[in-house]
């Protein structure tokens, strides 16, 4: 299936009139889906939901399926879902989308997933500052309250559940699997050790699983059309690396940043950097050529313009240097703009949303943000680049010294920018010139 | 028991421990700040980096690709810890160089100073050099922290020790992280100061400067406090503690790890309730009523070396023993001797022995128990609630005395019987009374002179002037705990050697020397020859005779444990 062939799945009812309202949804079609999961068994829906290799949305990518078979078999008590809608990788904005113009479309994949991991109460862990998301999503479930879609014995299958909307700390490391659930449970979002894992002691002390929305999303499409269906979109494990699970299906690419059409897309898993933006978002503005790009949000770390051929796929930005898919936020940055700004701007987000519970990552993200905002002011010395690197090779789970990945997401931008573009740093503070955009947008 | 190898060296550990109690068997210091054995582990600060592997049965070593948090990882049997590789020692000196960035290097006004630990790590693991060139972060300093702490924000590590602390063990939750990232602070809420009972523990678990006593401030560099091994007698908890003198004043109490005794802590009232001992009110010398100075030096005279001394103290107790004698002959006269919970065992085993071997009809009876309250028992819950009884992790006890079961078993082994000093008013008054003090505060009561009335010889051994000493024929200038060798017995049995940390004030003596001298013994005071001998003669107290009692103490026989006597 060739890209311009391709019609969008979880975007298919976007832009459609009342596309919020229940029934709207259900004349298109809509919680057909679930009647289907709830006369099936729900270690079925698992297994479908595991042969599809949906793999989770939210940046890791880990197998939806299998991490749902990690809770444990005979559980007394209940079980937990969490849907992780504290979307705050900058650049990221298909959950938001997808709760604003078809929210119903991530319930009836969360009252499936919820029947498949046999909870009965899942919390919808949503961004504070999605204001709108909240009143769409208060309203479409509360109509599903009133249609047996949720609550007793839904749709006469005998199976409960109560969604909790619960609005989030104003964090990104909120969004962080375990952060969340210390934000649910009422504390300072500190991701917590591991082990244990949510899956065997989550939110309350009771097995957990966290999944983003738009996972959930990818769902019922799952239930309705096969797993097959699913696995035809996207690019195939490859066979010679036993851990790589494939990418398959839809994905949501979010892109922004210096092109002429910023905006969501949806594609099959695996097109390129470069057909992205040329393609489907009218390219890199004022007809100039890209420098760097950000494969999925600002943790990943950056490509340069000569890797912009890399598959945007769960293994493709990894080949690059780059951490990961991540959330499929693509940020074009053009050739007119110096990387000392672009770099400073993401460390100075990460300085500001380190939780501050690890040494490392608390005091290195504050540190690199200080140096280059230094070297901003014209007093940068060539040793300082040293410094960045060694900073960021000293922080994040990958060496081991902090407890959750924010600190991999802070270092891998500093990394990517300096190995990629050190000619450009060393140019700059030899100059000892001032950074000439002192306003910059994003982190606040 | 697992077998676990610290570089290269096998060893035995438990299996619980984690990685750093597991090198610590081995006799390896794996270096950290957050992790406490009390408190709940968090692995933020990640000092204790290390790397981990596991010996396969074949003999192989695997180590892990990362290096993994010692306070985290638990150990198994072929657990291989690795804490000298330069990836570890890389680690460690980048997580230093981290905690220093926007640390002020204060140590020359810091209290910390001397036994702190970013000093010792940074000496042992850090780099010399911060390649810090921007500011650093300033921070307020926090005085109205509580009534007893201070915070000096900046020098904080963010370890978070003291907020798990009133979390955990207090219960009181007034501590908290504030703000987020670099700029994070511990603070309180306002006008919510942490001013619980334990409050002062947070100044010890602090391994920085950031929290310091309001009390200990300023007042000594404490490389020049040297510490004893005591025993706090504030109540029956009995709490191992040190003391911390120099030049024979205190200037600190703390608490000395014993799982046997408390755990980790020990309350304010205990920590901050030292000061009686450097009252102005303590009785220097002894005194005979009646005589005069002079003519007291003049029959007291020692002689060494052909050179005479006047000899206060060998004239009083001379004295002492030749009145009582005098006494005890004239017709009708009966002895009592009040003992004090707060004596230590030896003390009330040669003030027993030798009242026995003076008179056998002598009537033993214990003084005043001072209680106060109820038990006091922590964690708090969130409405100041007691915990269960299965959740207690430290109780501030309502019997304020170290040693009522101690003294009661020498009683009992001498009399068969515990009298108590507010339940012989239906006896006769004794004609001789000896009384030992040694409370902190008043105590001699209007009931308590009541009921030792007014005998024809009334020797009072005491640290304070009291009602009592005034009337006294004959007063001893006794010893404070701080002055004193022996051993208490705390409310579960547990007997604990106390160790002298300073020279008593003036001519004061420990009681331990007084009683000693008085009933004539050959040779010196010696608080473990003096248990051998305890503990071969009162068969209740027969884990004494063992002399050392080791750091922990030892517990006695289940049968001595008596429930807080009935007031």
């Amino acid at each position: 299936m060739s890209n311009q062939e391709f019609k969008p799945v979880l975007l298919g009812r976007v832009g459609r009139p009342n596309s919020q309202s229940l029934e709207s949804y259900q004349a298109d079609g809509g919680y057909k889906a679930l009647a289907k999961a709830l006369s099936m068994a729900n270690t079925d829906v698992i297994e479908t939901v595991k042969a599809s290799g949906l793999r989770g949305r939210g940046g890791a990518g880990f197998p939806t399926g299998l991490k749902w078979t990690f809770l444990p078999k005979d559980i007394n008590g209940p079980v937990y879902l969490c849907i992780n809608g504290d979307e705050s990788e900058p650049g990221t904005f298909n959950n938001r989308v997808l709760i604003e113009e078809d929210p119903h479309q991530v319930l009836e994949g969360i009252v499936i997933s919820s029947f498949a991991t046999r909870t009965t109460t899942a919390y919808f862990y949503l961004r504070y500052e999605y204001g709108r998301c909240y009143r769409v999503l208060k309203k479409a479930i509360d109509e599903m309250y009133a249609n047996n879609l949720l609550g007793k014995n839904i749709l006469g299958s005998g199976y409960d559940l109560d969604i909790h909307l619960h609005r989030g700390a104003c964090a990104y490391i909120c969004g962080e699997e375990t952060g969340l659930i210390e934000s649910l449970e009422g504390k300072r979002a500190w991701p917590r050790i591991k082990p244990p894992f949510p899956a065997i002691e989550g939110a309350f002390r009771r097995p957990t699983v966290v999944n983003n929305v738009e996972t959930m999303a990818c769902i019922p499409h799952i239930l309705n059309n096969g797993p097959e269906w699913f696995m035809s979109m996207g690019i195939p494990k490859d066979p010679n690396n036993p851990r790589d699970a494939g990418s398959y299906g839809p994905k949501l690419y979010c892109i922004s940043g210096h092109v002429n059409k910023p905006g969501l897309v949806e594609l099959p898993m695996g097109i390129t950097a470069r057909d992205l933006i040329d393609k489907h978002a009218g390219g890199v503005w004022k007809g100039r050529k890209a420098k760097a790009v950000v494969p999925g949000g600002i943790s990943m770390g950056f490509m340069s313009e000569a890797e912009l051929d890399t598959p945007l796929d769960f293994a493709g930005p990894g080949r690059v240097g780059c951490l990961g898919l991540g959330t499929a936020a693509v940020i074009v940055v053009d050739d007119h703009t110096s990387m000392v700004d672009v770099l400073y701007n993401a460390c100075r987000f990460f300085a500001h949303e380190s939780c501050g519970q690890c040494t490392p990552c608390r005091e290195g993200t504050a540190w690199s943000t200080k140096i280059l905002e230094r070297i901003r002011q014209g007093h940068g010395k060539l040793s300082d680049i040293d410094t960045l690197l060694e900073i960021s090779a000293s922080i994040g789970t990958i060496p081991g010294t902090t407890i959750c990945g924010l600190a991999d997401g802070a270092a891998w931008p500093i990394k990517t920018a300096i190995n990629k573009f050190r000619p450009e740093f060393e140019e700059y503070i030899k100059s000892g010139r001032k950074s000439e955009a002192r306003q910059l947008a994003g982190a606040h | 028991m697992p077998k676990v190898i610290v570089n290269d060296v096998e060893i035995e550990a438990d299996s619980k421990d984690n990685c750093i109690l597991a090198a610590r068997k081995a006799g390896v210091e794996i270096p950290h700040y957050c992790w406490h054995e009390e408190l709940s582990v968090v692995a933020s600060c990640r000092m204790c980096l290390v790397e981990v592997g596991e010996k396969k049965p074949d003999g192989t070593i695997v180590m892990g690709p990362k290096l993994v948090p010692g306070c985290q990882t638990p150990i198994k049997d072929g657990t291989v810890i690795r804490t000298d590789s330069q990836k570890v020692k890389t680690s460690q000196g980048q997580t230093l160089e981290f905690l220093l960035l926007n640390h002020p290097l204060d140590c020359s006004i810091c209290d910390q100073a001397g036994e702190c630990y970013l000093q010792d790590y940074t000496y042992k693991y850090g780099k010399a050099k911060s390649r810090l060139d921007e500011p650093k972060i300033q921070r307020e300093d926090k005085y109205h922290i509580g009534e007893q702490i201070a915070l000096f924000t900046d020098r904080c590590v963010m370890c978070t020790r003291c907020v798990r602390f009133t979390r955990e063990i207090s219960g009181t939750a007034e501590l908290q992280v504030v703000a987020r990232g670099s700029h994070e602070e511990i603070d309180v809420f306002p006008d919510q100061p942490c001013n619980n009972k334990l409050a002062g523990n947070v100044v010890d678990l602090c391994p920085v400067g950031a929290l310091c006593s309001k009390d200990f401030l300023y007042k000594k560099r404490v490389w020049w406090l040297k510490s004893a091994d005591s025993v706090c007698t504030g109540c029956s908890t009995g709490c191992s503690i040190h003391v911390d003198q120099n030049e024979d004043k205190i200037y600190r109490l703390r608490p000395r790890a014993n799982p046997e005794a408390q755990g980790h802590f020990m309350c304010d009232e205990g920590r901050f309730g030292f000061k009686y001992i450097h009252s102005e009110n303590r009785i220097l010398a002894p005194r005979i009523a009646g005589t005069s100075g002079a003519s007291a030096n003049a029959a007291g005279t020692v002689s060494l070396n052909d050179v005479s001394f006047a000899d206060p103290w060998k004239m009083t107790l001379d004295a002492t023993r030749k009145k009582i004698k005098d006494s005890l002959e004239a017709s009708g006269s009966t002895f009592m001797v009040v003992f004090s919970p707060f004596m230590t065992v030896e003390e009330a085993y040669l003030l027993a022995s030798y009242a026995k071997k003076v008179d056998t009809k002598v009537r033993l009876v214990l003084g005043p128990v001072p209680v106060a309250g109820e038990d006091d028992c922590y964690p708090k819950g969130p409405d100041g609630s007691a915990p269960e009884p299965s959740k207690v992790k430290f109780t501030i006890r309502a019997e304020k005395c170290p040693n009522r079961l101690g003294v009661e078993a020498v009683l009992r082994h001498f009399q068969g019987e515990v009298l108590h000093l507010d339940r012989i008013a239906n006896l006769a008054k004794a004609t001789v009374v000896y009384v030992v003090g040694g409370y902190p505060s008043e105590w001699a009561t209007p009931g308590v002179l009541a009921a030792i009335g007014t005998p024809s010889l009334l020797i009072v051994q005491d640290i304070f002037e009291s009602p009592l000493s005034q009337k006294a024929n004959i007063v001893l200038a006794a010893g404070s705990f701080a002055e004193r060798d022996g051993t208490y017995v705390n409310h579960a049995g547990l007997a604990q050697s106390t160790n002298a940390a300073i020279r008593s004030p003036g001519e004061a003596r420990a009681d331990g020397r007084i009683l000693f001298d008085l009933a004539e013994r050959k040779g010196l005071f010696n608080a473990m020859s003096l248990r051998k001998e305890i503990g071969a003669a009162i068969p209740a107290l027969k884990v004494l005779a063992a002399g050392d009692l080791g750091e922990k103490g030892l517990r006695l026989n289940a049968q001595i444990k008596q429930p807080v006597a009935a007031r």
